[in-house]
């Protein structure tokens, strides 16, 4: 399973990534379309991104999020009708929307923001835990 | 497969800020299909779905119209806020008729595709009037504005099969059964009249059809009676904005925040995503609502064979998504999969059984005396595939087993039948007996009304006997809820407009278990206030069970908590982002107003929406029998001396009886003055011309019916 992680103690909260990841998909610098969020706390920074733990996989009222190969948790787009329930219930609060948007987003462990980050915070881990 | 007799093109209309502004005619004698317009008028007064409905069929019918003439419809709506997929239960549509069971208009909504994907083809609302020659089909192809009526004698008629087959010859692949929604009833509605319709949608994950159910009134028998085997339709394309919502933002943030509180309290409230309605099992039989035998007492001690972990742990699938819309993270549509039938023409198949749902475990288990819940899954299973109204089903079964008790009618009068309470395989059979049109189930299907008619002058049965036994209202039976020591609810039930269906109004904690409403004023304020506000979901397009089967965690510190105030404000946001209006949540109430007394003059048109119309059996308001007070002896003992300032000690229990039933028959008297005045009604229950201009429904046609009443 490849999963995004994030090395607290290296992480400045200079936002490449978001701003990596934003222009990657949706070609703009507004971090509310980033699927990886730096969440500041007392200079420490905290990453909110997809575990791909998969709990929405099942619960997704159109069935269109699935895992693939690789064990990256992925939507369907052109199942998805965006009800948003798997916004609702993503209990990381790494599952986002955003209003000009039909489907919502999330990491998919794609390595761009990784490759952005100046201190070697993040990477991409490949694991062969057991999937659901 | 069947010849093509009719092919119609139309150009879908753009929906705008929730409304197609279209409605679609067919009329069945002459193949006739007409566009209609929907009028500024009608969203107005009417709003949509049941509004739109009743409107259509006011002007089909005429007093004299009863449910089998040519002239009678099935309308259907879904509303202006169905289709969106960001909230829990938005895919509602309301169906209205005239009753075979009641004569007068019946209301029923439904989950399912049907209705959204309707709209989405473009109509808002779907008349259906006439009677074909031949059986027939109708399919809607929304994408390609195609309407075409086909013969349909050769597929087969009970849902399970037909809407497989159906939805297999519509979708191009299997990706496309999603877009496939299949309206259908069963063998069972031919020789009934408690006819229901299956509205269909398809579980990618389980790749079967899923069935949601218009059950009440007999809608599947007069679809049966027009010679219509089922309606398709198609869309391909449902997106989060087919609804040209004003303010998509609000619809997106109220959402996201109401799937929060799914995921959040769910588990710890209701455990709708478990167990659907069928939850409040045992809490029912502790608090002694659960209708057992015939609503003779309140529960059983057997009851825990029936109880919600048994249904979760042992044959309801658990942990997939069971909505029967997008987007309805509530998922309460639970199922058994994989059951094996053991029965009838489908014996050693294994099939899924969409339930039980509450009133599918109370009425076909505890108040038919069965406490198996694998028979309770395949009643479940045969009333749904052959069409039955498995509430008018059981409440009418549980009639005739208590005539067989009492020795009103015997076996050799239903055919052999043994249908003690309990014997769940002479349920079956009988099911199977209306499904055939055979032996006993030529007439168990007609319904209380008729069979207590049937019993007493073919059968010889006491008719006084029968009338406070038969739980039955204006010609509809009661749903599974025993409500003997809630006044409140005895009038939720008995002044409903349709008859004796809960989804006007459930008081029965309010008012039995947390004694909030104790007066008669206030008894009559929350028989204003819930029946206007709970019409309004039939309006739009929406569910009722995410309003209250779950409630912010902070709901109890509000100041009306059964009023779920938070939930109320999000269909406010919601109606007004779709619509681009600016209501309030007393425009709410006032829309349903609107609503709620033209259904009352309708009723009042056919002949039926006076006081005496409103009453009901004893059985609902007190015990009947001598078995019946002693099973609550200490209890009503207790109301003799505190109520009435009687000794019990000095009475026998006849006397207890009748002095019990005096009293409570008052009781009833009084509450209907009470409902009445609230509701700005006659003592007769007319509305009165002031109401109407009052909410501005002193439409001309209106106050012709109700003038000559005054």
């Amino acid at each position: 399973m490849k999963v995004l992680t994030h090395k607290q103690e290296l992480c400045t909260g200079c936002l490449e990534c978001e701003l990596a990841c934003s222009r990657a998909y949706f070609k703009t610098d507004d971090r509310n379309y980033s699927a990886i969020r730096i969440i500041e706390n007392n200079k420490t920074y905290h990453a909110n991104m997809c575990t791909q733990c998969g709990e929405c996989i099942n619960m997704c009222t159109a069935n269109a999020i699935y895992r693939d190969r690789n064990g990256v948790v992925r939507i369907d787009k052109k199942k998805c009708v965006g009800c948003l329930g798997c916004v609702g219930f993503c209990t990381e609060l790494v599952m986002f929307y955003a209003d000009d948007l039909e489907v919502p987003f999330k990491c998919i462990a794609c390595d761009i923001c990784s490759k952005a980050c100046p201190e070697g915070a993040l990477e991409i881990l490949v694991s062969r835990v057991k999937e659901n | 497969m069947g010849t093509i007799i009719k092919d119609y093109s139309y150009t879908p209309a753009k929906i705008k800020r929730g409304y197609s502004g279209k409605s679609l005619y067919i009329n069945l004698s002459d193949l006739r299909i007409e566009q209609k317009e929907i009028t500024e008028f009608m969203k107005e007064k009417f709003t949509g779905g049941k509004g739109f409905d009743l409107w259509y069929l006011w002007h089909a019918v005429t007093p004299e119209t009863r449910w089998d003439s040519p002239e009678n419809e099935i309308v259907m709506s879904v509303g202006p806020l169905g289709g969106i997929t960001q909230y829990a239960g938005t895919g509602k549509t309301l169906l209205c008729s005239i009753s075979p069971l009641t004569d007068i208009p019946i209301d029923s909504n439904v989950g399912g595709y049907f209705g959204p994907l309707l709209k989405f083809s473009g109509w808002d609302a779907f008349e259906l009037q006439g009677k074909s020659e031949k059986e027939i089909l109708i399919f809607i192809d929304g994408n390609n504005g195609r309407i075409q009526i086909e013969e349909a004698e050769e597929y087969p008629e009970d849902t399970h099969l037909l809407a497989e087959e159906l939805t297999k010859k519509y979708a191009e692949n299997e990706d496309d059964m999603v877009n496939v929604s299949v309206v259908c009833s069963g063998s069972g509605a031919k020789h009934s009249y408690m006819g229901m319709l299956n509205f269909s949608f398809y579980d990618p994950r389980r790749k079967v059809c899923r069935f949601k159910q218009a059950a009440r009134g007999g809608l599947g028998t007069i679809l049966h009676d027009k010679k219509v085997k089922a309606l398709v339709v198609k869309y391909r394309g449902v997106k989060p904005n087919l609804n040209d919502a004003a303010d998509i933002s609000t619809i997106n943030k109220v959402g996201v925040k109401y799937h929060k509180e799914v995921h959040d309290l769910d588990h710890k409230q209701n455990k709708m995503r478990q167990i659907g309605t069928a939850n409040t099992i045992m809490i029912m039989s502790q608090y002694d609502l659960l209708p057992t035998r015939n609503f003779q007492t309140g529960g059983d001690p057997e009851a825990v064979k029936i109880s919600p972990e048994v249904f979760i742990n042992e044959w309801l699938t658990q942990g997939l998504h069971d909505g029967c819309w997008y987007g309805c993270t509530m998922s309460c549509a639970k199922c058994a999969d994989h059951f094996l039938i053991t029965t009838g023409p489908y014996a050693g198949q294994r099939v899924t059984v969409d339930g039980p749902e509450y009133e599918c475990a109370a009425g076909l288990g505890a108040n038919l005396g069965v406490f198996d819940p694998q028979a309770i899954l395949e009643e479940n299973f045969y009333c749904d595939t052959y069409g039955i109204d498995l509430i008018s089903f059981a409440t009418c079964t549980a009639f005739i087993m208590e005539c067989y008790q009492r020795g009103q009618i015997t076996r050799e009068q239903m055919g052999g039948l043994d249908l003690r309470f309990g014997n769940s395989q002479a349920v079956l059979e009988l099911m199977h007996q209306i499904s055939r049109g055979e032996g006993f189930g030529r007439i168990a299907g007609l319904g209380i009304r008729k069979l207590k008619k049937i019993f007493v002058e073919e059968f010889g049965a006491d008719p006084k006997l029968l009338q406070d036994i038969g739980m039955e209202v204006k010609g509809l039976e009661y749903s599974e809820y025993a409500h003997k020591e809630s006044l409140a609810q005895q009038g939720g039930f008995a002044m409903a407009t349709k008859g004796p269906q809960h989804d006007e109004a459930w008081l029965i904690f309010m008012d039995m278990v947390n004694k909030q409403i104790p007066t008669f004023e206030d008894k009559a304020n929350a028989l204003y206030y819930f029946p206007m506000f709970r019409t309004w979901f039939g309006l739009v397009g929406l569910c009722k069970l995410p309003w209250n089967d779950l409630v912010p965690a902070d709901n109890y510190k509000t100041d009306s908590p059964a009023k779920v105030p938070e939930h109320v404000q999000n269909y406010v946001d919601i109606f007004n982002a779709v619509t681009g209006k600016h209501i309030d949540k007393e425009e709410l109430i006032l829309q349903s107003e609107r609503v709620y007394q033209f259904q009352r003059v309708f009723s009042v048109r056919m002949g039926k929406g006076e006081r005496k119309d409103d009453y009901p059996p004893y059985r609902s308001l007190g015990p009947v029998s001598r078995e019946e007070y002693l099973s609550r002896q200490e209890l009503y003992d207790k109301q003799l001396r505190e109520l009435q300032k009687l000794d019990p000690e000095t009475m026998d229990l006849d006397e207890k009886i009748a002095a019990t039933r005096r009293y409570r028959e008052d009781q009833y008297e009084q509450l209907m003055d009470a409902v009445y005045r609230r509701r700005g009604w006659t003592e007769n229950g007319i509305p009165t011309p002031e109401r109407l201009k009052a909410i501005g429904m002193d439409l001309p046609e209106l106050l012709e019916v109700i003038e000559p009443k005054l």
